[in-house]
C-alpha cells in the first residue's frame, strides 16, 4: 500500500510545554485511521500542524510524495487535505451555500457563480449521501446538520484526505454509527481518512488502524483487528489509573426537586417541563449529547437563569428565584460548565478566585474592606487540603493546568460544606489522573451527605458516578433509571431520544 | 514570529514600557519639528524650559495638570471594568456649569469649607449623573456607550453655550459669553503665592489615593476588576455586572465632573465653551499611558501637562505650532498601545 | 408654523439633504465596510478631518481637484492601515486604537496645515467643486434643482452605495469580507487569510472616511479650519448600527439625519425665541434615539471587536 499522507518528526513546543515530539504517522489510501489519545495528549495540535493552522517547529507533512508548505491551510486544500473541525468553523449568520463556497473562487472575480455552486454543492451532497438545504442559515441548523456542512465544505474542495477531530462529540450514538457508516462508504470512493478520539469503543468499531499519542508522543501503532480495549487503553494513560466507583449507601430525604420546570431563552424553550429530584448523599446523573439543554439547566442550577413555569425547591423552600450569590449563602455549590469562561478569572490571583463567591460576606470582609489576610489563609487551605499544584496564594489563575484549576473550583465549594452540588461537565478536557481525583473528591462529598446533581456527556462518567440517571433532549427530561438498570447501550437510546414510548417522565 | 504571552509581567519592564513609548513619540515627533525648520533639540530644549524654566512655569504645569489627573483617573477606572467612558469632556464641562450655577447662586455666603466642599460635591454628582445615563442605555438597552458618550459630548458643550448666554449669562461681561462667576469666597486658595496653581492640586492626589484605595483593597473594586477581565466568570461567581457596571459609571462620571468643579474654583471662576482644551480626551490619553494605574495617572500627567504647557513656551520661542503638542500625545498612546503588548507578550520566533 | 411647513415644499432644502448627506454616506460606508469585516474603526472622525485637510491642501497647492480626492483618499488608506496593524496583526484594543487615531490624524492635520498655511485674519480658500446640472434633468421642475444639479462627489456617494452593496452581496471578496466579520476562524479554515482580508477592509473603509471629510472642504465649504468634522465620524458609528450593517439602509440613515439636520437650520430662521442649540443638538440627541431604537434588534457581526490570533482559538 502507498502511503497518501506522512507526518515525518513533528515537533510543536508551546513555550515549556511539549505538544508533539517528533511525532511521525503515515495514512493508506482508503484507509481509516483513528487517533488515540486522552486529553492533552497533542491529537488535536498534530492535525493542526498538518492542516496548517500551526507552524511545526521540527518535521514535514507530505501528501501523495510531495512536501506541504508550513502554515498554509491553503496549501493543505489544493493538496487535498480537508479537516472537519471538532469547533465547528461555520458563520452561524450566513447560508450553508456561503458557508461551502467561501474560498473555492479567485477572490477578484467580479460576480459569485452561485447557481454553478449550488449544483455542484447538490451533486456532492447527493453522491456521499449528506443531504443539506444549501440556502438554510447555519445558525437555524442542528448540530448534526452543522456537521454535515463541515463534511461538505472538505468534499466541495475535492478533499481527498479527510480530518475529524472528535466527531462524534456532538452526537448521539445512533446518529455517531451512522456517521462512521457514511464515512466508511466515502473510503470505498477512494477517500483516506483520520478520525480523532478518546473513546476505545468507536475506536475499535470504526477504524482499520490506531496511532496512540500519549504525552505528545506516537506510543504505540496498532492495526484494529489485533488490538482490544483494555491494551488501547493502558496504552492511552500509560499507566494504571483506575477511577475510583461509587460504593452503594442509603441515601436521605430530597434536597433539591424541580416540578415542571420550563426555561425560556431567546424566544426558545431551553428547558421544557422538566421535573427530577436529588437526595442527601445521592448523586443523579443528566446524560446527554451536547446542546441539549445542559447549559439552560445549568444556569437555572446556578442561579443564572429563572424558571418561566414550574417549581424549583432546596429543602422545601423556593429557590427559583435566587441569585448566585444567595444560592452559595443557602449552601450551594457550582461547578461551570467552562472552567475558563465561568469558573475563575484567570487574571486575578489564586486567592482572589478562592474567595471571590463569598467575597462580601463577614468571614473575608469588614466594612467592605477585604480581608486579604484571611483570603490568603484561605487560599493556602485550599491549596494544600486538595493538593492544588503549581500555585501559590499570589500565582495568576491563568497559569494552572486544566485539572488544577478544576480542583480550584472544587476545593471553592467544597470548603464550604455544600447540602447541594452541581456538577456541570466536571471533568471536560481533563486527563485520566485529573478525572479521578475529582471523581474521588465528588465521591467524598456525596458520603458525607451532599446531594450532586452532574450533567454529564461521558457514559463511563455516569456510569461510574450516579446513583439514578435520567436522559435531556431536546429540553426534555427521561424518566429517571436506577444505576443497576442502565447499561451503555440503554443510556445510548435514550441519549438519541429513545425513551418516549417505554418510559416516559 | 508570533507573539507567546508572558506568565508574569516583569515590574521593570512594566515601568519602563510608558518611558519608551514617550521617549518613542518624542523621536518621531522630532520629524515633524525638523519640518518646521527647527532643530528638535532646540525645541525640546524650548519645551523643557517653557514647562520649568522658572517658578511661574512649573506652578503652571502643575495647575495644568490638576484637572488631568482627574480626568485620568476617571478613564482609568472606568476602562479598568470596560466600560469605554469617553464622555470625559462632557462630564467635565456638567461639572463646571452646575458649580458656576451653585457657586453663585445657591452657596455663596456659606462658610468657604462647607460651601467648596458642597461645590465639590455638586459637580461629583453632576458628572456621575451624566454617565449614568450611557450606562443605564447601555445595561437596559445594550448601547454601545462609546458612540452615545461620544455624541453626548457635542450635547453638553452646546447646552452650556445656552446657559451662558441665557440664564447663567454674567451680566457684566459686556457681552463676552461667559457664565457667572463662583463666590469669591468659594474659590480654592492658592498653594504657591502669586501664581495660579491651587489646593485643588492637593485634591487631585488626594483622589488618587482614594481611588486607588477603592480598587485595590475593597469588595466593590475586587468586584469591578473581575468584572473588567471576565465578566461571565464574575457573574457567575455572584458578582452583580449591573451594579458594578453602575457603581463603576458613578465613580468615573463624578471624577470626571470634579475635574470640570475645580477647574472653575480654582483657575477661572466661571464657565465658557473654552474652558476646556480637551482634557476629557486628554484623560484617556494619561490612563493609558499610566496602564490604567492610579498612581500612575498622577505621573502620566504631569507629563502631558509637561507637554502642553511646554509646547507654548516653545511656539513662541521657535515658532513651531503648538499643535505639536497635541501630536506628541496622540502619538504617545499608539506607543503606550504597542508598549503594553511586549510587556504582556513576547516575541517568539 | 405654516412657514415650517413650507419649507419642507422648497427644492432647496431637499437638494441641501443630499449635500449634508454625502460626507456622511462616506463616512457610514466607510465604518460599515471596516465593521463588517470585524473591526471596530473609531479612528473615523480623524480620519475624515485628515480627509478634509490634505485634500484641500492638496488643491489649495496646485492640483485640480479630483487629485486633491485622491490624495485625501490616499491619507486616509495611510491612517487605516495604522490602524489596521495595531489592532489585526497586533490585536490591540480597537477601542484605544481608534481613539488613537482620531487624535493623532486630526492633531497632525491641525499641525501640517498651520505649518505649510499661512492664516491670515480669514482662512485662505479654494475654488471648489461646483454643482453639476445634467442637461435635460436638472430641468425638471423640484426633482432637477434636487437631484440632478448637485456636485460630483455626490453622484460619486450614491453610487458608492450600490458599488458596496454589489462587492458586499454578490462577489467572492465581499463574502469573505462578511465571513471574516463573522467567523474569522472559518475563513482561515477554507485557505483565506482574515488578516489580510481585515487589513484591506480597513484600509478601503478609511478612504472612504476621508473622501467623506475632503468632501466638507471641497464642495460643502472652501476653507479649512479645526474642529469642522464636529461628530460626524461619530454619527457615522452610529448610523452604521441604526443600518444594521446594511449599505442600503446606510444611505437611508444618513438621508434621514441629513435631512433633520437641514431642516432644522432652516427651522432656526422660522422659529423664533427657541436658543439655537438646541435646534443643533437634535442631530446628536436623534443619534442616541436612533441607537436605542435598534441596539437590541441589530444583528451585529458576531466577530465585531473580536480580535483574532493564529493558533487560538
Amino acid at each position: 500500500m502507498t502511503a497518501v499522507l506522512e507526518l515525518d518528526g513533528i515537533t510543536k513546543r508551546f513555550g515549556t510545554l511539549v505538544a508533539n515530539d517528533a511525532v511521525s504517522l503515515s495514512l493508506a489510501k482508503g484507509e481509516i485511521l483513528a487517533l488515540l489519545g486522552e486529553n492533552g495528549a497533542g491529537k488535536t495540535t498534530l492535525m493542526n500542524i498538518l492542516f496548517g493552522h500551526y507552524t511545526a517547529d521540527e518535521g514535514e507533512v507530505h501528501v501523495f510524495g510531495s512536501t506541504l508548505p508550513p502554515g498554509k491551510p491553503r496549501a493543505a486544500i489544493e493538496a487535498g487535505v480537508g479537516m472537519v473541525h471538532q469547533h465547528f468553523t461555520l458563520a452561524g449568520n450566513l447560508t450553508v451555500l456561503d458557508n461551502v463556497v467561501l474560498g473555492s473562487e479567485p477572490l477578484m472575480r467580479l460576480q459569485s457563480q452561485r447557481a454553478r455552486a449550488r449544483a455542484r454543492l447538490a451533486a456532492i451532497a447527493e453522491r456521499f449521501g449528506l443531504p443539506v438545504d444549501p440556502d438554510a442559515r447555519i445558525g437555524d441548523l442542528s448540530v448534526g446538520e452543522r456537521q454535515r456542512v463541515e463534511i461538505l465544505k472538505a468534499l466541495y474542495r475535492d478533499a481527498s484526505i479527510l480530518i475529524l477531530d472528535e466527531p462524534t462529540a456532538v452526537l448521539a450514538r445512533p446518529e455517531a454509527e451512522r456517521l462512521f457508516d457514511t464515512l466508511r462508504g466515502m473510503t470505498r470512493g477512494g477517500l483516506s481518512l483520520i478520525f480523532i478520539s478518546h473513546k476505545l469503543h468507536e475506536v475499535m468499531a470504526a477504524s482499520d488502524r490506531v496511532v496512540v499519542l500519549r504525552g505528545g508522543r506516537n506510543v504505540a501503532e496498532r492495526r484494529t483487528a489485533d488490538t482490544d480495549p483494555d491494551e488501547l487503553a493502558e496504552l492511552m494513560v500509560g499507566r494504571r489509573v483506575t477511577r475510583p466507583r461509587r460504593q452503594q449507601h442509603a441515601t436521605g430525604a430530597p434536597v433539591v426537586i424541580g416540578t415542571d420546570i420550563t426555561v425560556r431563552e431567546g424566544g426558545e424553550r431551553r428547558l421544557d417541563g422538566v421535573s427530577f429530584q436529588v437526595c442527601e448523599g445521592e448523586i443523579l446523573g443528566i446524560v446527554g449529547v451536547s446542546g441539549n439543554g445542559q447549559a439552560a439547566l445549568g444556569r437555572l442550577l446556578s442561579g443564572l437563569a429563572r424558571p418561566d413555569a414550574g417549581r424549583l425547591t432546596l429543602n422545601g423552600e423556593d429557590m427559583g428565584a435566587l441569585g448566585p450569590r444567595a444560592l452559595v449563602r443557602a449552601g450551594v455549590g457550582r461547578i461551570p460548565e467552562d472552567r475558563h469562561a465561568e469558573g475563575a478569572v484567570g487574571e486575578l490571583p489564586v486567592w482572589e478566585n478562592a474567595v471571590l463567591e463569598r467575597m462580601g460576606t463577614a468571614e473575608f470582609s469588614s466594612r467592605g474592606f477585604v480581608r486579604r489576610g484571611a483570603a490568603r489563609r484561605f487560599a493556602h487551605t485550599l491549596i494544600e487540603r486538595f493538593d492544588i499544584r503549581g500555585a501559590a496564594a499570589e500565582t495568576r489563575t491563568r497559569l494552572l493546568s486544566g485539572g488544577n484549576m478544576q480542583k480550584l473550583i472544587l476545593g471553592r465549594i467544597l470548603s464550604a460544606g455544600p447540602r447541594f452540588i452541581l456538577a456541570n461537565q466536571p471533568t471536560r478536557g481533563l486527563d485520566e489522573g485529573a478525572i479521578a481525583a475529582v471523581h474521588a473528591e465528588l465521591l467524598a462529598a456525596r458520603a458525607e451527605g451532599a446531594a450532586i446533581l452532574l450533567i454529564t456527556e461521558e457514559l463511563e462518567e455516569a456510569i461510574g458516578l450516579a446513583d439514578r440517571m435520567q436522559a435531556i433532549v431536546r429540553g426534555r427530561l427521561s424518566a429517571p433509571v436506577a444505576a443497576e438498570q442502565a447499561d451503555s447501550r440503554r443510556l445510548g437510546l435514550m441519549m438519541a431520544g429513545m425513551w418516549e414510548r417505554d418510559d416516559a417522565a | 514570529m508570533r507573539l507567546e504571552r508572558r506568565a508574569h509581567v516583569p515590574l521593570g519592564l512594566a515601568a519602563i514600557a510608558p518611558l519608551a513609548a514617550i521617549a518613542a513619540a518624542m523621536v518621531l515627533a522630532a520629524g515633524l519639528i525638523a519640518m518646521a525648520g527647527v532643530s528638535p533639540l532646540t525645541a525640546y530644549g524650548e519645551m523643557l524650559r517653557g514647562a520649568f524654566g522658572s517658578r511661574l512655569s512649573v506652578t503652571e504645569t502643575l495647575t495644568r495638570a490638576t484637572p488631568l489627573i482627574l480626568t485620568g483617573l476617571a478613564a482609568a477606572v472606568a476602562f479598568r471594568s470596560r466600560l469605554w467612558n469617553i464622555g470625559g469632556e462632557g462630564q467635565f464641562y456638567v461639572g463646571a456649569l452646575v458649580t458656576a450655577w451653585a457657586g453663585h447662586f445657591l452657596l455663596a455666603g456659606l462658610p468657604p469649607v462647607i460651601g467648596m466642599a458642597l461645590l465639590m460635591a455638586g459637580g461629583m454628582a453632576a458628572g456621575a449623573a451624566l454617565l449614568a445615563g450611557p450606562a443605564f442605555l447601555r445595561l437596559r438597552f445594550g448601547v454601545d456607550e462609546v458612540v452615545t458618550t461620544l455624541l453626548l459630548n457635542f450635547v453638553v458643550i452646546l447646552f452650556v453655550g445656552l446657559m451662558i448666554e441665557g440664564p447663567l449669562r454674567d451680566p457684566l461681561a459686556f457681552g463676552w459669553p461667559q457664565s457667572v462667576p463662583v463666590d469669591g469666597a468659594l474659590r480654592l486658595p492658592d498653594l504657591v503665592p502669586r501664581s495660579r496653581l491651587h489646593v485643588g492640586f492637593v485634591v487631585a492626589i488626594a483622589a488618587a489615593g482614594v481611588v486607588w484605595l477603592i480598587l485595590a483593597r475593597t469588595v466593590f473594586g475586587a468586584e469591578a476588576r473581575a468584572a473588567g477581565f471576565n465578566a461571565r466568570a464574575a457573574a457567575f461567581a455572584g458578582v452583580s455586572l449591573p451594579r458594578t457596571i453602575m457603581g463603576v459609571a458613578l465613580l468615573s462620571g463624578a471624577l470626571a465632573g470634579l475635574a470640570g468643579a475645580i477647574e472653575v474654583m480654582g483657575v477661572t471662576g466661571n464657565v465658557t465653551t473654552t474652558l476646556s482644551p480637551g482634557f476629557g480626551y486628554s484623560g484617556i490619553v494619561v490612563a493609558m499611558l499610566a496602564a490604567l494605574h492610579p498612581a500612575g495617572v498622577v505621573a502620566a500627567a504631569l507629563f502631558v501637562a509637561t507637554i502642553f504647557v511646554g509646547a507654548d513656551g516653545m511656539a513662541r520661542a521657535t515658532g513651531v505650532p503648538s499643535f505639536i503638542a497635541d501630536v506628541i500625545m496622540a502619538m504617545s498612546l499608539l506607543t503606550m498601545l504597542v508598549a503594553l503588548l511586549f510587556t504582556t507578550y513576547r516575541i517568539r520566533r | 408654523m405654516m412657514e415650517a411647513f413650507d419649507i419642507l415644499t422648497t427644492a432647496s432644502l431637499w437638494a441641501a439633504v443630499l449635500r449634508i448627506a454625502t460626507p456622511l454616506i462616506f463616512g457610514v460606508l466607510g465604518a460599515l465596510l471596516c465593521e463588517r469585516a470585524g473591526v471596530l474603526n473609531l479612528g473615523i472622525e480623524g480620519i475624515m478631518t485628515m480627509g478634509a485637510m490634505v485634500g484641500w491642501l492638496t488643491v489649495f497647492l496646485g492640483a485640480d481637484l479630483w487629485t486633491g480626492l485622491a490624495v485625501a483618499a490616499l491619507s486616509g488608506a495611510l491612517m487605516g492601515l495604522l490602524h489596521a496593524f495595531l489592532t489585526v496583526p497586533l490585536a490591540l484594543s480597537q477601542h484605544v486604537s481608534g481613539l488613537g487615531i482620531t487624535l493623532f490624524a486630526s492633531s497632525l492635520s491641525y499641525y501640517l496645515y498651520r505649518l505649510i498655511v499661512e492664516v491670515g485674519d480669514l482662512p485662505p480658500t479654494i475654488a471648489p467643486f461646483r454643482p453639476l446640472a445634467i442637461p435635460f434633468l436638472s430641468d425638471i421642475p423640484f426633482l432637477g434643482p434636487v437631484l440632478f444639479a448637485q456636485t460630483a462627489p455626490t453622484y460619486l456617494a450614491l453610487a458608492a452605495v450600490a458599488v458596496l452593496a454589489y462587492v458586499l452581496n454578490r462577489t467572492p471578496v465581499g463574502l469573505a469580507i462578511r465571513m471574516t466579520g463573522e467567523n474569522p476562524h472559518a475563513v482561515e479554515a477554507q485557505g483565506l487569510d482574515p488578516i489580510a482580508i481585515r487589513i484591506g477592509a480597513v484600509v478601503a473603509g478609511s478612504a472612504l472616511m476621508a473622501v467623506g471629510g475632503a468632501f466638507l472642504t471641497m464642495a460643502a465649504f472652501n476653507s479649512f479650519f479645526p474642529q469642522m468634522v464636529q461628530g460626524r465620524g461619530w454619527i457615522c458609528i452610529a448610523l452604521v448600527v441604526f443600518a444594521s450593517w446594511r449599505p442600503g439602509k446606510a444611505l437611508l440613515g444618513a438621508l434621514l439625519f441629513a435631512f433633520f439636520d437641514a431642516y432644522q437650520l432652516r427651522l432656526q430662521n422660522v422659529v423664533e425665541d427657541v436658543p439655537y442649540q438646541l435646534f443643533l443638538m437634535a442631530p446628536y440627541l436623534l443619534s442616541i434615539l436612533a441607537l436605542i431604537l435598534v441596539a437590541r434588534r441589530a444583528q451585529v457581526p458576531e466577530a465585531l471587536m473580536a480580535p483574532y490570533r493564529r493558533g487560538e482559538r
